[in-house]
């Protein structure tokens, strides 16, 4: 067996060892495993997810071997998810791989209890009918959901969970907690303790921004009544005056506080993103409430308490010129100030837990240590059930997709998606699937989608021929590399729901194959 | 048994749908029927580029969407670190050639199609084997292998007498690059789209430590590792170079590192950062993979076949903050000097081969020095291996004028080294010669008898 940690090596820098953890002890169950499935399960059981079982009741036959690389010739005949769940085992012996040879629909028809032992249900090639009642036995026994489909040249990619919260959403850019224009005590005394005016030319040009920003904010405060630099005027002055500062042409330092000067005026106070959190309803905790609300409560009262209408510090700087020495204390004094906020928030949380009849160390401190270093990045993310976004979709958000050109054909293929299962209702088969009947299934499925669209309160005349042709032209097909493409996407959200890292999608993902100009839904 | 057609038939059912049906949105001159499909199982050959996270993906998913002619080039080894992602590869085979194993394990699965693996570097191939691919789908991780690639499917490119591209001398590009979440898939046509050249800024060089910063001021671990890796190994081992895949001398890095990172009360150094900033190791995993090989395999197919419209001509994916794909529509550089009409000699009819390849030493757009030098496929001179060398090295005391059969004006193609942001890279160009014409010097039978 190989070190996990060699062999996991180029993940475990984007997740660690924590979000590893939650993968490997992760239960997840595929229903169908034709390439959409299979491609979604290989790229996880690589990543080394805890256990899969595959459910398909299907044999293999000569079709499958043209979109499918977990069968083979030999497989023909055989349980398609014996043999898949085979090839699955053979990529990773760490995962722990069964199957049931079962058809899925039947599954959720007679056995809905079955599907409470998993943290994930992975849903693949589902109708319309066993969608809507999977989705409501997930949603009330609490096991998370995610529907992909390949459909010819479209798909699409939905969550279904009730709500995921993400305390490390790790986003690419996001500005840094520096408090430039509201030093605490501690950074004021350390930057009033370094003379900016200093003649020695080492210490000039390694004085960190941080301290030039926040002795020149002060500096142009006092000037203007209390007031930073706000209009463009003003901004571009404050940089003159940085420029005015420096007594070489190549000073980083410098250089770095231009870049850096519009963090002086950035306004204080929280974001609306948090604002919104910490005035979620949920965030009024009693007995029943999760720990990530417990801790939003705490936080919130931090704020308005001792945090003076700031979240906690995040405590970390980002690099910048500067002599060690100097970098390395002013680390420490964010670090000290990080430090001094969770312990205030640790102990809101200890009394909230005690007020709401919990263990008062219910949550370990780690846990509210990395709570407080992403305050400002926290995300909430709710999902309606299917069946709810069917019947009354948001109705702007509807007209805009059928208006605005960007989305003429992702919302086309949304609709025509849910028309193809309407049509397998009435026919028992996809619409062209055999070329005989092309014609007459063209309207067929036309008289259907516009019938969904005028159901919903529109004009069908939104959808164009070309679409529903192109729909009809696809006869159900599932073809390799958009199953690939969709069953990737897929994984790439279960990956993100297990490991509570990053966040996850919202709406509906419409794969559109023919110029990838792909959309999200927010319906 | 169902016999042989109808089983062909039936295994490519879905595909079909694609293949054999008229379509409203699909690409110019598409001309569906099972002729197509054959024509594609049949002739279209295509060269992936590399077989690592991307190219295994590729490679499987090509041979699923009716490919059957495929070859496949690497020189890396397998290494127990590429098996979260690398799927086509087991524990046992660490330490084989990539490309190898790949092809035989799509072999093994994907019964009909045929992959010639090719273990070398991509700068050991001579241009006639990159010309015999229609389409070349690239799965690399890096800019200079990319820019090589490049620069040899632009070579081939030639224009007409408006400077308009030849179709037939076109030679399509898909390019799949990923980086942790995020990824970007893009299909290059040469002289239609924008070339990996034209769009060259999407790379920007990696910036590195200032080396005052190391050597005085460091402040994060990564100075520290980079101080112990670029400054301190040559002054404890004067002379003996560093390898990043031995364990032993990363070891060392790293406890310099840390005595470094102590000395001036720096938090944060540990073996795996150590390893990530000596090697420059990339993030990388599956799905992501997965996601853009199956969008790079879904537009060579396009391309070979017309089913659907083509990408136009850029997607990028980023999945960090929810899902986020966006297709941009880049623009070509008119003055390419990749993929333009070509850079433009002007040279006496005396010219000599050897004052031809001392020229580009020192012209302003090439700088290219140790230039092998081809003309219509034949070589002028080689550098490289010895053998070409010396059977050429007559040539160079002869004016290029006579080699190239005394045209007024042709196109020859040199491969050397160039510098870019102080880095030595090898590159291919191509050249438009113009002889100046000296009175009676031309002999005009010749030249528009070739």
């Amino acid at each position: 067996m190989a070190e996990p940690k060699t062999k996991y090596d180029r993940q475990l820098r984007i997740w660690g060892e924590q979000g590893q953890a939650a993968l490997e002890n992760a239960s997840i169950c595929l229903l169908n495993c034709g390439p959409t499935g299979s491609e979604t399960l290989k790229n996880l059981v690589l990543g080394g997810i805890g256990s899969i079982t595959v459910i398909d009741g299907s044999k293999v036959e000569v079709a499958d071997l043209g979109n499918n690389f977990m069968v083979d010739e030999s497989s023909i005949g055989q349980s398609k998810a014996k043999c898949v769940c085979a090839f699955l085992q053979e990529l990773n012996d760490a995962v722990k791989a069964k199957f049931v040879e079962e058809s899925p629909e039947a599954l959720i028809e007679t056995n809905p209890s079955f599907f409470s032992q998993f943290t994930l249900v992975i849903a693949t090639q589902l109708v319309e009918t066993s969608m809507l009642k999977l989705d409501r036995i997930c949603r009330q026994s609490n096991v998370m959901l995610i529907f992909a489909r390949s459909y010819g040249l479209t798909g699409f990619v939905r969550i279904s969970l009730k709500e995921h919260d993400v305390i490390e959403s790790k986003p690419d850019h996001f500005l840094d907690d520096l408090r430039l224009n509201d030093p605490w005590p501690e950074l004021q005394r350390f930057a009033e303790s370094i003379d900016l005016n200093a003649t020695d030319p080492v210490i000039h040009k390694h004085t960190p921004y941080v301290v030039i920003l926040v002795k020149m904010a002060e500096e142009w405060a006092n000037k203007h009544g209390g007031c930073l630099p706000s209009t463009r005027e003003e901004k571009k002055e404050f940089k003159d005056l940085l420029k005015s500062r420096m007594i070489d042409i190549d000073e980083e330092n410098y250089k770095e506080a231009i870049e850096a000067s519009f963090k002086v005026s950035t306004p204080r106070g929280i974001s609306s993103r948090l604002r919104q959190i910490i005035e979620d309803s949920s965030a009024e905790v009693d007995s029943s409430s999760s720990d990530f609300w417990v801790m939003v409560a705490a936080v919130k009262d931090f704020i308005v308490n001792e945090g003076g209408g700031e979240a906690p510090l995040e405590g970390s700087i980002p690099d910048m010129t500067s002599l060690t020495e100097y970098y390395v204390n002013l680390q420490k004094i964010y670090q000290a100030k990080a430090e001094a906020d969770f312990l205030a928030v640790e102990s809101r949380v200890r009394n909230i837990l005690k007020r709401i009849g919990r263990d008062q160390d219910a949550i370990p401190r780690t846990t509210i240590k990395t709570f407080c270093k992403n305050a400002r990045k926290l995300t909430v993310c709710r999902y309606r059930l299917i069946e709810d976004e069917f019947n009354s979709p948001v109705l702007p958000e509807l007209q805009k997709y059928l208006t605005d050109e960007d989305y003429s054909v992702a919302i086309g293929f949304y609709i025509l998606l849910r028309a193809v299962d309407r049509f397998a209702t009435n026919y028992n088969r996809f619409p062209g699937m055999f070329d005989g009947e092309m014609d007459e299934d063209i309207s067929r499925l036309k008289t259907i989608a516009v019938g969904i669209l005028n159901d919903l309160g529109f004009n069908g005349s939104t959808l164009t021929e070309d679409l529903t042709n192109e729909m009809c032209r696809f006869g159900g097909a599932e073809l390799h590399a958009v199953a690939a493409f969709t069953g990737g996407i897929a994984s790439q959200e279960v990956i993100k729901l297990i490991t509570k890292q990053f966040v996850p999608m919202s709406g509906t993902f419409i794969f559109n194959g023919v110029d990838h100009k792909s959309q999200l839904l927010l319906l | 048994m169902a016999d042989p057609v109808s089983q062909a038939s039936s295994r490519w059912r879905d595909l079909d749908k694609l293949l054999l049906r008229p379509g409203n949105l699909v690409g110019p001159n598409f001309d569906p029927g099972t002729e197509l499909r054959d024509d594609l199982q049949e002739y279209a050959k295509v060269l992936v580029v590399g077989a690592g996270g991307l190219g295994c993906e590729l490679l499987k998913d090509l041979a699923l969407m009716g490919f059957r002619n495929l070859e496949v080039i690497d020189m890396d080894r397998i290494e127990v670190s590429n098996l979260n992602r690398q799927f086509l590869f087991r524990l046992q085979d660490v330490g084989k050639p990539k490309a190898e194993v790949a092809a035989h394990r799509v072999m093994e699965r994907v019964s009909g199609v045929d992959i010639v693996p090719h273990f070398c570097r991509i700068q050991d191939k001579d241009l006639e084997f990159y010309n015999k691919f229609n389409i070349i789908a690239l799965g690399l991780d890096s800019i200079e292998a990319r820019s090589y690639i490049n620069d040899v499917a632009c070579s081939f490119l030639e224009y007409d007498a408006e400077d308009n591209p030849c179709e037939e001398t076109i030679k399509p590009m898909v390019d799949g690059g990923t980086e942790g979440f995020k990824g970007h898939a893009r299909v290059i046509m040469p002289g239609v789209t924008p070339c990996f050249e034209c769009t060259i800024w999407l790379f920007p060089p990696q910036v590195k430590f200032p080396l005052c910063t190391l050597a005085e001021t460091p402040r994060t671990a990564a100075h520290c590792i980079e101080y112990a890796h670029l400054i301190k190994w040559d002054e404890v081992h004067g002379g003996k170079p560093f390898d990043a895949d031995d364990p032993e001398h990363m070891q060392w890095v790293y406890s310099e590192a840390v005595k470094r990172a102590e000395l001036f009360g720096i938090p944060g150094v540990t073996y795996s950062l150590t390893q990530g900033v000596v090697k420059n190791i990339i993030p990388a995993i599956a799905s992501t993979n997965a996601i853009i090989s199956a969008a790079c395999a879904l537009e060579t197919l396009k391309i070979a076949t017309s089913c659907s419209k083509t990408l136009s001509n850029y997607l990028s994916y980023n999945g960090l903050e929810g899902l986020h794909t966006k297709v941009t529509e880049f623009v070509r550089d008119k003055d390419c000097p990749v993929c333009g009409p070509g850079v433009l000699l002007e040279l006496d009819t005396t010219t000599t081969l050897q004052k031809f390849i001392e020229l580009l030493e020192e012209y302003p757009k090439l700088h290219m020095s140790k230039a092998s030098v081809t003309y219509r496929g034949e070589n002028l001179y080689m550098q490289a291996p010895p053998v070409l060398e010396e059977m050429t090295r007559s040539n160079l005391t002869v004016p290029l004028f006579d080699l190239m059969g005394k045209i007024p004006k042709g196109i020859v193609h040199i491969s050397g080294t160039a510098t870019k942001n102080d880095k030595k890279t090898s590159c291919t160009r191509k050249l438009r010669v113009l002889f100046k014409v000296i009175d009676g010097d031309t002999d005009m039978d010749t030249a528009t008898g070739s």
